[in-house]
């Protein structure tokens, strides 16, 4: 499109040809150059300060014994980083000592997976294992006085590798206007062929008889072109010039609005939303799937201990705490015998720290939510874990202080799906195994003999009720046992290749027999309002991924519980899994086939797929698998890496779908950058997590408004464009309209910008422009047929029209919309008042002569009703009987009806619900996922002015080109 | 970032006073601008409304149709074309060959007056087919030149009537004063009396202020080779030149009239006016056709039936549009905003 201004400005500068002033051209294009160029300088320095800040973020390295301050951006690989509590990592480490004499140290990585649970690092035995990268962007936490030596520098970091690199991102808007203006330039190539051809038989016949032009008798060679690249500089106005400015200038100011927008903001922390590629943010309301990581994006990550199943006995089922629980209560206090196992292993079994503040309250820091959890409710329940210090670990269990020596810790593994602690009884001497993980990680390994079928019913109740289930068990140890194993264990654990498996096949030797003590249930709490946001959401039409690395029953789980998918009567889940690729076609090809027989009926149908088959099914059955994502609406992957949620995003950008990602850590950076629009959450700390759901889709809900709001302003931008091709003012016009698309905002009723709405604004537009052309011709004809009046006359036909034709399509009237709207009108006859005062001007007098002839004014009443009547009964007739969506919504909204079956939106939470009003609105918009017509006379005035303008041109401009036009009609 | 930021993991029942001031802080300032909750009034298309509008533009409009016609038919116009006719019978196979030939061009034409015509009464000629908006044509001017005698030079943009062969520059230069129109007419009432024209004032007045120079002198004009229009009198500023101000106001259209002069006299029905023309003017080449048009003025201007009729015609239409509404509205009544209509309510196993 540049290219196209930049060609059209350089034919303006060959005089021969041009049929208007080159200053029109340039004038203009230097200026919305200079705006852009201001625009984008600005964003670039803007990051250029964020980078810089990042860059010189004061780090201690160590160099020869002493601690000096440096930049972050002089890290090279080989120093030791000095690192204090709470600091955030500059680069990739290896962790080479800690203040804590374990040499235990631990990190956040919040900032890379959105998990805010600590992290573990140990001071690898012999500095080995590419594990204890310390990756950028973790916070050091605690006690970690960590001596760090630096294994990569900038972006060699395995978070600057894995980021990929970004694709621009177009919106869907842009990629439309991109198509448009390539049709107009089709179009306009076409007409300029025609009438150049045209244009040179008359010239050759008719032209030369006219003696008083004084045609040379031979031309140049380039003679036959001359025409034709006239029409064609004529034509250019047909793709005004300032479209892709005002473009973005709409773009950031709406990015704006979304940082503004006050309920966007997460009340717990005040962290505001911000958009922070200005440029797609119109995009938003055009977004068919929607893909979501889970943990910290759905769910809070807070875990909550709920309740319980020990011995037997549910705890917590009649009120849903079962902390609050009096049976669980006089349990504890009466000592029952198999509680108060089941609070110690809540309480030992972990790898929390308890942190003792000066006034005595205890808080934990841990590394998995889940165990804080554990460990908080045992506190509660008066099995307080108190202090670890060493391999010493104190408990107080009703104010008796208990101790215990931990002697190794069974780490817990993905694979192995458990985690168990071997620890000594101070006082009996007593060696004990400890274990907590899945249900299918230790009821299998329960001792022979014991029941387990009640376990798992109640495992079963617990994950329907959406709950994170943990199977807490123990057993005693022999010593001799034990010896023998932990040599094994020190062994396994040193051993320098597969170190990983080595140790867990050691582990799985002690971990047998068991003991099963209860269940646990934690609820992961879902963010506020999820569920229905959700739901809402679904009903608008839009698709819902969740790629998660959980577990395929827990991603299950949280799908259900938050209206990803339905239970069972209504929904249906069809799962792909598989380890080998016969497995895995079987599956796909069943579960398509459930698809397709389905897809008719309205039942959701949702498949769950696991990391595994979806690699394979990636890599061999991509086609069944692109079917089979266009075809539901919804879908859960489990145990995907990051790369497989890029890979997801980019083959439903392949269906040609929009897609928008969310997501909070590092992992899903990837997909962010994929997706047509990202929405990463900020800020990533803590509570803030809490707010990720509203704000996400607080952001969709607020900004589908917009889109017709920048079509809008294209609108109105256009009105202006007269005015600023018109004569001499056009900078002066420019900066009125620039301010014009802050000024329209707040129009309901989504537009979708494509062809056929074009079309009916191409239409609209000819039949104005023939409107205007005729009666200006007409009504000014004979001894009024004066150039420069006749071009005024036209001119304001076209201003007065599009005045009407905005106001007509605006659907809300701020006071801003009518300052727009006929300050625009009155803005142009101010300024030509004033260039008709000016007597070096080429229209001096002309607009005074104009305004003081009542015929000027007739004909303008007459532009206008010839253009606005059957217009307005045309849209009349569309708006009541043949309503979209949209109007009737309207309608309904106006008329103070019911907004009915938007009702079930109506119980939503917070902040949600003050979104209500636009967000019924928005609703239908995004109800059909294929771009539809909706309102097929959106305001998409790209053509609008078009017409009247290469007319115009002419006719003000002059010359035979135009008057060829009318021979030529 | 800082230690006072709440973690999950950080416990205890202080973190949350530690995010209060913070909340605050960060809260943007609000304002109606920035939360787009400014007053707006959402007018929708009821029928009422429409049918109101439409029978109100209707109503407007025929009024006024009936009004801007009238005043068009008041208008007396008479209008004589003549460029055949005034080639004697024998040329008029090679009329081009006449009209550049030196032979006496006078040619006398009588109208007759159809209807009482009362002064001022403008005496205007009309070619047909004449591009003065052709590219070359219309810029082949200078405006400097016209205004003032220091601009002499300023001929950039004449070619090719810019200077003469030796370099001095034409004043006024550039094609369209050189094409200036040159056939004249005067009138003599049927008794032999002379109706005189009065050719002051028929140009505009900014033009004969601002843009034609009291001091600027018509020199070289006329004198190439190639002859187009006519001579000035180069003892007369440019200012008092009208004829050539009102040519050099270039036509938007090629069919156009320029004003000749004022009659300030009554001309009664039946009046027969004897016009004695010089044609002088070549529009043979393109086969352009020269008129003489006497008319009288309305607040209109001059006659043109196309404002009243399409006045009329766009009120008939609204009207028709409005009947056609209300026949609709009461035919097949339709509730706004009827939520029924909804497809998603409509879809039975929908939601």
């Amino acid at each position: 499109m540049n290219q196209y201004f930049l060609l059209i400005a350089c034919l303006q500068l060959w005089s021969l040809i041009t049929p208007v002033n080159p200053a029109s051209t340039w004038g203009p294009l230097i200026f919305i150059f200079a705006v852009s160029a201001t625009k984008e300088a600005w964003d670039d320095y803007n990051r250029y300060l964020s980078d810089k800040k990042a860059n010189e973020k004061e780090v201690w390295i160590v160099r020869q014994g002493t601690k000096n301050l440096i930049q972050a951006q002089d890290i090279r690989v080989g120093n030791l980083v000095w690192l204090r509590e709470n600091d955030e990592v500059p680069c990739d480490l290896v962790l080479l000592g800690a203040a804590d004499p374990q040499g235990i140290c631990y990190v956040e990585t919040a900032a890379l997976d959105g998990e805010t649970d600590l992290k573990t690092r140990l001071i690898p035995p012999a500095c080995v294992g590419i594990d204890f990268e310390l990756l950028h962007k973790i916070k050091a936490r605690a006690h970690a006085h960590a001596h760090i030596s630096t294994i990569a520098s900038c972006n060699e970091t395995k978070l600057g590798m894995s980021r990929g690199i970004p694709e621009p991102k177009l919106t869907a808007v842009d990629a439309m206007i991109d198509k448009l203006t390539g049709a107009i330039f089709v179009f306009q190539i076409v007409v300029v062929i025609v009438l150049g051809i045209a244009g040179n038989v008359w010239k050759d016949t008719e032209a030369r008889k006219l003696w008083y032009v004084r045609y040379p008798k031979e031309g140049p060679w380039y003679e036959l072109l001359v025409i034709p690249l006239r029409f064609e500089l004529l034509c250019s106005i047909m793709i005004p010039i300032s479209i892709k400015v005002s473009l973005d200038l709409v773009k950031s100011l709406y990015a704006k609005f979304i940082d503004w927008d006050d309920q966007m903001v997460d009340l717990e922390t005040g962290i505001r939303s911000h958009a922070a590629n200005t440029a797609i943010s119109e995009d938003l309301g055009q977004v068919e799937y929607i893909l979501t990581d889970k943990t910290g994006t759905l769910t809070e990550n807070k875990m909550i201990f709920k309740r319980c199943f020990v011995s037997g006995t549910f705890y917590g089922n009649d009120n849903g705490d079962a902390l609050t629980d009096a049976e669980l209560l006089r349990a504890v206090s009466s000592g029952s015998t198999d509680v108060i196992r089941f609070l110690k292993v809540m309480a030992i079994c972990n790898t929390v720290i308890p942190v003792q503040s000066k006034n005595g309250s205890i808080s934990y820091k841990a590394q998995s939510q889940d165990e804080e959890a554990l460990v908080r409710a045992a506190a509660r329940l008066h099995m307080v874990f108190v202090n670890k210090n060493g391999n010493f670990v104190d408990i107080k269990f009703n104010a008796s202080p208990i101790q215990y020596e931990v002697l190794d810790i069974l780490e817990f593994t993905s694979d192995r799906k458990r985690m168990s602690i071997v620890v000594k009884d101070s006082q009996s001497g007593k060696i004990i195994l400890l274990s907590k993980g899945a249900d299918e990680a230790i009821l299998p390994h329960a001792y022979t003999g014991q029941q387990v079928r009640t376990y798992a019913e109640a495992v079963e109740q617990y994950a329907q009720l959406g709950l994170r289930t943990l199977c807490l068990a123990w057993r005693e140890l022999e010593d001799e046992e034990y010896q023998e194993w932990a040599v094994m264990f020190k062994e396994a654990n040193s051993s320098l290749v597969d170190r990983e498996w080595r140790v867990a096949e050691v582990c799985q030797r002690l971990e047998h027999d068991f003991e099963i003590l209860g269940v646990a249930a934690i609820e992961d709490r879902l963010q506020d309002g999820v569920p229905e946001t959700i739901e809402t959401l679904r009903k608008a039409g839009l698709n819902f991924w969740m790629l998660t690395g959980d577990k395929q029953n827990t991603a299950i789980q949280i799908a259900l519980s938050c209206n990803f998918v339905s239970p069972e009567p209504k929904g249906q889940l069809l799962m792909i899994n598989g380890k080998t690729e016969d497995e895995v076609c079987r599956n796909l090809e069943r579960v398509l086939l459930t698809m397709r027989i389905t897809s008719s009926e309205p039942k959701d149908v949702a498949f769950v797929i696991d990391g595994w088959a979806l690699e394979i099914a990636l890599k061999h059955y991509r086609k069944a698998f692109t079917e089979l994502a266009i075809l539901s609406r919804t879908a859960i992957c489990c145990r995907v890496t990051p790369s497989q949620k890029a890979q997801l995003v980019e083959l439903l950008k392949s269906c040609d779908y929009r897609t928008l990602a969310i997501g909070d850590g590092g992992n899903d950076v990837r997909m962010i950058q994929q997706a047509d629009i990202g929405v990463g959450i900020s800020g990533r700390e803590g509570l803030q997590a809490a707010r990720a759901a509203d704000y996400s889709i607080g952001r969709v809900s607020g900004t589908s408004l917009f889109n017709s709001v920048s079509l809008m302003a294209y609108n109105v931008f256009y009105t202006s464009v007269p005015v600023l091709v018109s004569v001499l003012d056009k900078d002066l016009s420019e900066t009125t309209v620039m301010q014009h698309p802050q000024i329209l905002f707040y129009c309901q009723a989504g537009r979708l910008l494509n062809p056929s709405t074009f079309a009916g604004w191409f239409g609209r537009s000819l039949f104005h422009a023939i409107v205007v052309f005729l009666i200006t011709i007409h009504s000014y004809a004979f001894e009024k047929s004066e150039m420069e009046e006749v071009s005024m006359v036209a001119l304001s036909g076209c201003i007065w029209l599009q005045a009407f034709v905005v106001a007509l399509e605006t659907n809300s009237f701020t006071i801003l919309q009518h300052i727009a709207i006929w300050g625009n009108l009155v803005g142009f006859y101010v300024i030509n008042w004033i260039v008709s005062a000016l007597p070096s001007s080429g229209m001096y007098t002309i607009m005074f002569r104009l305004c003081r002839q009542p015929s000027y004014w007739i004909t303008m009443i007459l532009i206008v009703a010839g253009g606005m009547g059957p217009v307005l009964a045309l849209k009349y007739f569309r708006y009541t009987y043949r309503s979209s969506k949209i109007n009737i919504l309207q309608q309904a909204e106006r008329l103070g009806g019911p907004i009915l079956s938007l009702g079930n939106i109506e119980p939503q939470s917070r902040s949600l619900e003050k979104d209500l009003s636009p967000l019924s609105i928005s609703l239908p918009k995004n109800r059909n996922p294929v771009y539809e017509p909706l309102l097929s006379d959106s305001p998409n005035s790209t053509r609008r002015s078009g017409v009247p303008f290469d007319f115009f041109q002419s006719q003000s401009r002059l010359s035979s080109s135009y008057s060829r036009n009318c021979k030529d009609n | 970032m800082n230690s006072n930021t709440p973690s999950s993991s950080a416990g205890g029942p202080g973190s949350a006073d530690a995010t209060a001031p913070r909340r605050n802080s960060k809260r943007p300032k609000y304002s109606r601008f920035t939360q787009q909750e400014l007053p707006a009034c959402k007018p929708i298309l009821t029928p009422k409304w429409v049918i109101s509008t439409f029978l109100l533009v209707s109503f407007i409009f025929i009024p006024i149709g009936i009004v801007s016609l009238f005043a068009s038919r008041d208008v007396v116009e008479i209008v004589h074309g003549y460029e055949t006719e005034c080639i004697p019978l024998n040329s008029r196979n090679d009329k081009v060959g006449f009209i550049q030939s030196d032979q006496d061009k006078t040619c006398i034409r009588t109208l007759t007056v159809p209807k009482d015509m009362s002064q001022p009464i403008y005496v205007y000629y009309q070619l047909d087919n004449f591009y003065q908006n052709h590219r070359r044509y219309v810029r082949s001017r200078s405006d400097q030149q016209l205004r003032s005698p220091g601009n002499a030079r300023e001929t950039g943009s004449c070619s090719p009537e810019d200077t003469t062969v030796s370099g001095t520059p034409i004043v006024p230069c550039g094609l369209i004063a050189w094409s200036l129109f040159n056939d004249t007419y005067h009138f003599t009432s049927n008794n032999g009396g002379q109706i005189p024209i009065n050719k002051r004032g028929i140009s505009w007045q900014s033009d004969r202020e601002r843009k034609f120079g009291r001091n600027v002198y018509p020199s070289n004009f006329q004198n190439g080779t190639l002859i187009g229009g006519a001579r000035l009198n180069e003892s007369i500023p440019l200012s008092e030149q009208e004829d050539l101000i009102v040519w050099m106001r270039t036509a938007a259209l090629p069919t156009f009239r320029k004003l000749y002069g004022k009659i300030e006299v009554n001309l009664r029905q039946g009046d027969v006016i004897n016009v004695t023309l010089q044609n002088n003017y070549n529009t043979y080449s393109f086969n352009g056709r020269k008129k003489l048009v006497l008319s009288t003025t309305s607040w209109l201007g001059g006659k043109n039936d196309f404002v009243g009729i399409a006045y009329l015609t766009v009120g008939g239409l609204c009207f028709f549009l409005a009947i056609v509404f209300v026949l609709i509205y009461l035919i097949k009544p339709r509730q706004l905003g009827d939520p029924s209509y909804l497809s998603w309510n409509r879809n039975p196993g929908g939601h």
